[in-house]
Parts: structure tokens; C-alpha cells; sequence
């Protein structure tokens, strides 16, 4: 008999918009260029990261570059307690291994240089770590998939903030004659949104809508063999469109990390043509006309090709969700999800046009961020569905609903 | 010792010959066409703490300081040829603020080797982040609070333009050229530049403006005992 944990559930989805959120604050770093307005790692100017003055912490794009960082510590709390959830009683004991190594590590920290604070903060989440595992968690484990996942989402927000470190560590290093702090600051960026996606996942397969699924009198129903022909060429365009999708964040990372202000300023046309002049002459026209306020690095052809790029793979985006909406429409279980997304790359679309248009405004260019981000999520979860569709078409199995409703307990 | 004494004697005598036929470069820089128009630093005004610090009215960005006759200001005009004469050890220090979150100066020319003293007058954190292009010159990023000590840098390798900027507030900059030799001057706002001491001879005379002429309008010139004169235009086409 399947359990379903709601409060499980509820959990995953507040950690998934907790790392919307923090995806959201990212984008606000790197729109604003403050990646290095605290220059070292893990301490914040020389404190313990939890200890910086509020007064320090509130000016200018510390702000934005230290509170990125504490969200980025509760999201990896967050998933850890997630994780720990997903393996339910059997995580005690790593629990209490964890608790008293964090609690020991503390206590032999005290007698460091300046460790006093760093100490304390450690002992006491060991302390709460062991006062935890008196009463959490005592539901069963979830099944192998999600335990599998929620692992792997541990090992890559550990990963997460490793990469954000070194971002700022070793951000004048080069290698090729690349700024490693551009290339760590693109994966970043890139495996947030893949972070993201995982999290989602966890969030999906732990509700009750997915658990239940297939079952009689469950919303996924059977679409009939219309629907079933359809859904297997809608599974091939969810797919591909979700992969492009991820070109398009690749790209978009690039250019947002190059941190040269708009490649190209005017929209629909570039640079009042269809397709602009790339020449050398014409580029250090673009440059020598150009007037930055928070941006210095000249622009290259390179750029305003990527820009140019953009601009054609999110027009094909928009073409390939128009038609996965189209083949979803008479589909019950995910013509809404279709239809979402849909709007989501119009408003995409709209944020892109407003991201120029406002000459990159930090707050537009940041929501053209997350409103990417959940494009790529809601087209994630889509194939998700739309590849659960196959098995539960291919084997709709008769349970009495009664069952599942005995099932939908809650257990923490 | 008596030698040492007469090689000391004849050097002092080359260098006082030298001084006395060297002679000045002067000139004047204009603008040709027409520059961008510059924009508020909105950033500035709308930032909780700097925006206190303004008198009133927005700063603008600074890329083109013209003159009402076209002078060009922050252009700097540097005589090529005479590499590897640096007295920059020995030169006073030069100084960069941080004022009402601006630098000031946003263009400066420093020798390699000399010491550059940034200030940080203001009420508010900032850190002093250079990001060089040139081998031999390194990156560095320190933070500087509200009345802390002044910060302390130097360009060993010859760069233009090298980037000063602070994180904390994106729109602080300042840009310093390094040259290997003391024989260079930046335009004032009537965009006249005076190179003393010259040693006589034919030179390039390179013009540079971080906007108009990132890599320079030059000018061949002959230096007398008299001085020499070198005018150029940075066109904005």
C-alpha cells in the first residue's frame, strides 16, 4: 500500500519556492554586478558569513551578494531536512552521527583565533540537529526513486555552494584567457535552474495527484486511444522543447555573465537593421556610442552574435510550446500544464522585449530570470507527466480509491 | 673612489645637458562630431546611503568631458619611444577618492612603480577591486570602510586604462594608465596638456580616450631645446 506523506509534500514545495526565491536573488547579483561586492569566502569581510554587522550587510551590493548567501545556506538546510524526510526513521541514526560531529566540531573550534562565533553557531546546530532526532522523522521511507533523488539533491546544493564559492575565490584566476569567476558564475547559474528542476520533481512525485495516479478514479485518467496516439509525438515535443529550453538558459547565462550591459539595445530590430553589422568597425562604433552606467566591459561581435541567438531559439521556443499546447488541448491530464506554460513564454517573451527596452533594469532583467527558470520547471514536469501518461496508459491497473483515501495520512 | 667620484661627476653632467636642451610638449585636444549624451547615474541617487551623500542634483557618467569650444578633457597624451625610464619608485604617490560614491579622479596616468594612495571619504564601505589586462599587473580586491586607512597600490607593468572599480556600488570607476617612462599628462577641462622635459629628438606622440580612442590617435613630433607642439582630435563618428 502506497503512504502518502502530505506534510512531506507541503515541505518539498516550500523548498521548491525557497529555491525559486534564491534563484530570484542570484539573478538580482548578477544584474546588478555584485558578484564581488564581498570579496572572500566562506567569511563575509572577515565574520563568520552569520555574523556580519547589519550595518555592513545593508550597504549597496553586499546586500544583494551576502543575503544571496544566507538564502543559499537555509535552501541547503532545507534539502538536507528534505533528504532526511525522504529516507524517513532510517536517517535517524546519520542524524545523530551528524548532531554530534557538528556539536564536537564546535567544541574543538572555541580555542581558534576569533572561532569563538564560528564555534557556537556550529555547536548549537549540532545541539538542534540532536534535539531533532528525538521525535523526527518517524514515517517509513519513500520509495527508492525519491530517496534517490532527494540524494542526489543533497550532493548538488552541497555542490551549489561550493561553486558559488569558488565563483568569488577564484574569480581573476583564467585559464584560456577566461575569467574562471565567468565560468563558475555560468554553471552556477545554469545548475540553480537544474537544482530547481530536481526539487520540483521531488515536489511532484511526492504528491498525491502522481502517487495515485493510474489508479481508479484518480485524476489521470486514460485518454483513449485518440489521445494515447497523440500524447506519444506530445511526449517527443515536450521533451525537445524542455532541451531547448536549457539552450536557452545556457546562452542566456553567458551573456548575463559577460557583464557588458546590452550586446544589442533595441528591439525588435537590432541596431535598426534585421540583422546587425558585425564588423570590426561597426562594433567599436556600437562601443564608442554606448553609454554604461553600471557595466564597463566593451561589447564584441561574439556577444552581439549570442544576443542575435537568443533572440532566434526563443522565437523557435515559442513556436514549439504554441504546438505542445496544441497537441495537449484535448488531453485532460496536462492540457492545464500546457496551456501554463504557454503563458509563461509570452510573458517570457515579454520580459525579454522589456529587459531590452528598460536598458537591462536589474529588477526586469531578473524577473526574465525566474520566469525562465519556471518555464524550464513547468516543461521539466510536463515530460515528467507526459512519460507517466505511457506506463499508466500501458497498464491502468483497477484499485478500489477507498484504499488510497485510508493511505492519505499524514506522517512526518 | 676617485673614479666612482669622476663617473658620478660626468653622469650629473650628462643628465643637467640633457635637462638644459630637453624641452616642453605642449597642446591642445578637441573633440570631432558629436559625443553621446551622458545619463544619470540613477543607481547613485536611488542607493539607500549614497544617494545622503549628493548635494543635490545627479551625477552623470563622465565619458566625454567637453568643453564649450570642443576642448576634451581626460585624454592622456603620452610620448612613445622612451620605455624603460620609469621614476615611478621614486615619484610621490598619487592619489584616487572615494567621494559621495564616485571616484575621484575617474581618469588618471601614474608611472609603473609608483605608489597609488586610494582614499575612502565617505560614510560608507567600499572596496577597491582592480581588474588589470596586462601581464605582471595583478588583481586585487580589498575591502575599505568608513574611515579606514588609506589603501595602498601599484602598477608594475605598463597598461591603459586599467579598471578601478567598486563592487558595492557598480557604477564606481576610475581608469589608470601606467606608463614605463615619467613623459605623459592628462587634458584639463580646456583640453591642453603640457609634457616637461622632453630630451630632444623625433617621437611618436600617442592620444588616448578611453571612449573616443581606447587605442590612441598619434602624432610624429620633433622635440627642440625650444618645446614642440602636438594638437589632436578624437572624432566621434
Amino acid at each position: 500500500m502506497t503512504v502518502h506523506n502530505s506534510s512531506l509534500h507541503r515541505f518539498a514545495v516550500f523548498t521548491v519556492l525557497a529555491t525559486l526565491g534564491l534563484v530570484g536573488m542570484g539573478g538580482l547579483v548578477t544584474s546588478h554586478g555584485v558578484g564581488m561586492a564581498v570579496p572572500d569566502w566562506p567569511t563575509s569581510y572577515g565574520y563568520n558569513m552569520f555574523a556580519l554587522p547589519i550595518s555592513t550587510w545593508l550597504t549597496g551590493g553586499i546586500f544583494h551578494e551576502h543575503t544571496h548567501r544566507l538564502w543559499a545556506s537555509e535552501v541547503g538546510i532545507l534539502t538536507i531536512v528534505l533528504n532526511c524526510w525522504l529516507f524517513g526513521k532510517k536517517s535517524r541514526r546519520v542524524l545523530i552521527a551528524l548532531g554530534i560531529v557538528l556539536l564536537l566540531s564546535g567544541i574543538a573550534g572555541i580555542n581558534r583565533p576569533n572561532g569563538l562565533q564560528s564555534s557556537l553557531h556550529i555547536g548549537i546546530h549540532g545541539v538542534i540537529v540532536l534535539i531533532a532526532t528525538f521525535f523526527w522523522p518517524r514515517c517509513e521511507p519513500a520509495s527508492r526513486q525519491l530517496r534517490v533523488l532527494g540524494g542526489w539533491a543533497t550532493v548538488v546544493v552541497l555542490l551549489q555552494g561550493l561553486l558559488g564559492g569558488l565563483r568569488v575565490v577564484l574569480d581573476s584566476q583564467l585559464v584560456a584567457d577566461v575569467r574562471l569567476g565567468t565560468v563558475f558564475g555560468i554553471v552556477h547559474g545554469c545548475l540553480a535552474q537544474g537544482f530547481l528542476v530536481l526539487l520540483a520533481v521531488i515536489s511532484l512525485m511526492t504528491s498525491r495527484w502522481w502517487q495515485f495516479s493510474g489508479r481508479a478514479g484518480s485524476p489521470l485518467p486514460a485518454d483513449g486511444a485518440h489521445g494515447v496516439t497523440r500524447s506519444t509525438s506530445l511526449r517527443r515535443w515536450f521533451l525537445f522543447t524542455t532541451l531547448l529550453i536549457f539552450v536557452q538558459l545556457l546562452i542566456a547565462a553567458t551573456m548575463r555573465h559577460q557583464h557588458a550591459g546590452l550586446a544589442i539595445a533595441d528591439f525588435p530590430l537590432a541596431y535598426g537593421e534585421i540583422w546587425p553589422d558585425m564588423s570590426a568597425e561597426a562594433v567599436a562604433s556600437y562601443n564608442l556610442r554606448r553609454v554604461e552606467v553600471t557595466t564597463s566591459n566593451p561589447i564584441t561581435a561574439f556577444q552581439i552574435g549570442l544576443q542575435m541567438t537568443h533572440r532566434i531559439v526563443a522565437f523557435l521556443i515559442l513556436l514549439a510550446v504554441w504546438l505542445c499546447a496544441w497537441k495537449a488541448r484535448t488531453i485532460q491530464s496536462i492540457k492545464t500544464l500546457a496551456f501554463v506554460w504557454l503563458g509563461l513564454i509570452f510573458i517570457q517573451v515579454g520580459l525579454g522585449a522589456w529587459t531590452i527596452w528598460s536598458n537591462k533594469a536589474a529588477d526586469v532583467a531578473t524577473a526574465h530570470v525566474v520566469v525562465g527558470a519556471l518555464s524550464l520547471v513547468t516543461g521539466a514536469l510536463g515530460c515528467l507527466i507526459s512519460f507517466k501518461r505511457k506506463t499508466v496508459s500501458a497498464s491502468a491497473s483497477v484499485v478500489d480509491f477507498s484504499e488510497t483515501k485510508m493511505a492519505d495520512r499524514v506522517s512526518v | 673612489m676617485k673614479l666612482n667620484q669622476t663617473l658620478a661627476a660626468l653622469a650629473g653632467f650628462a643628465v643637467a645637458l640633457q635637462l638644459a636642451s630637453a624641452g616642453n610638449l605642449t597642446g591642445k585636444v578637441t573633440l570631432g562630431g558629436n559625443a553621446p549624451a551622458e545619463k544619470e547615474i540613477t543607481p547613485l541617487k536611488d542607493d539607500a546611503t549614497c544617494g545622503k551623500l549628493l548635494g543635490g542634483a545627479v551625477p552623470k557618467t563622465k565619458f566625454f568631458v567637453v568643453g564649450a569650444n570642443k576642448e576634451l578633457a581626460d585624454v592622456i597624451v603620452i610620448v612613445k619611444g622612451l620605455e624603460g625610464k620609469s621614476t615611478g619608485a621614486a615619484a610621490a604617490p598619487a592619489a584616487l577618492d572615494q567621494k559621495a560614491c564616485e571616484y575621484i579622479p575617474q581618469i588618471l596616468a601614474v608611472q609603473t612603480g609608483q605608489k597609488i594612495s586610494v582614499k575612502n571619504s565617505d560614510p560608507v564601505m567600499h572596496n577597491v577591486h582592480t581588474v588589470p589586462t596586462a601581464a605582471g599587473n595583478k588583481e586585487e580586491n580589498k575591502g575599505q570602510g568608513p574611515g579606514a586607512p588609506d589603501l595602498t597600490f601599484s602598477i608594475p607593468a605598463a597598461e591603459n586604462f586599467l579598471k578601478f572599480k567598486c563592487d558595492v556600488h557598480p557604477w564606481m570607476f576610475a581608469w589608470v594608465t601606467a606608463v614605463d617612462h615619467p613623459y605623459f599628462a592628462v587634458t584639463g577641462k580646456d583640453g591642453a596638456f603640457t609634457i616637461k622635459d622632453v630630451p630632444p629628438g623625433k617621437y611618436k606622440v600617442v592620444a588616448l580616450h578611453r571612449k573616443g580612442a581606447p587605442t590612441g590617435v598619434e602624432k610624429e613630433i620633433e622635440v627642440k631645446a625650444d618645446g614642440a607642439t602636438a594638437d589632436f582630435v578624437i572624432e566621434v563618428k
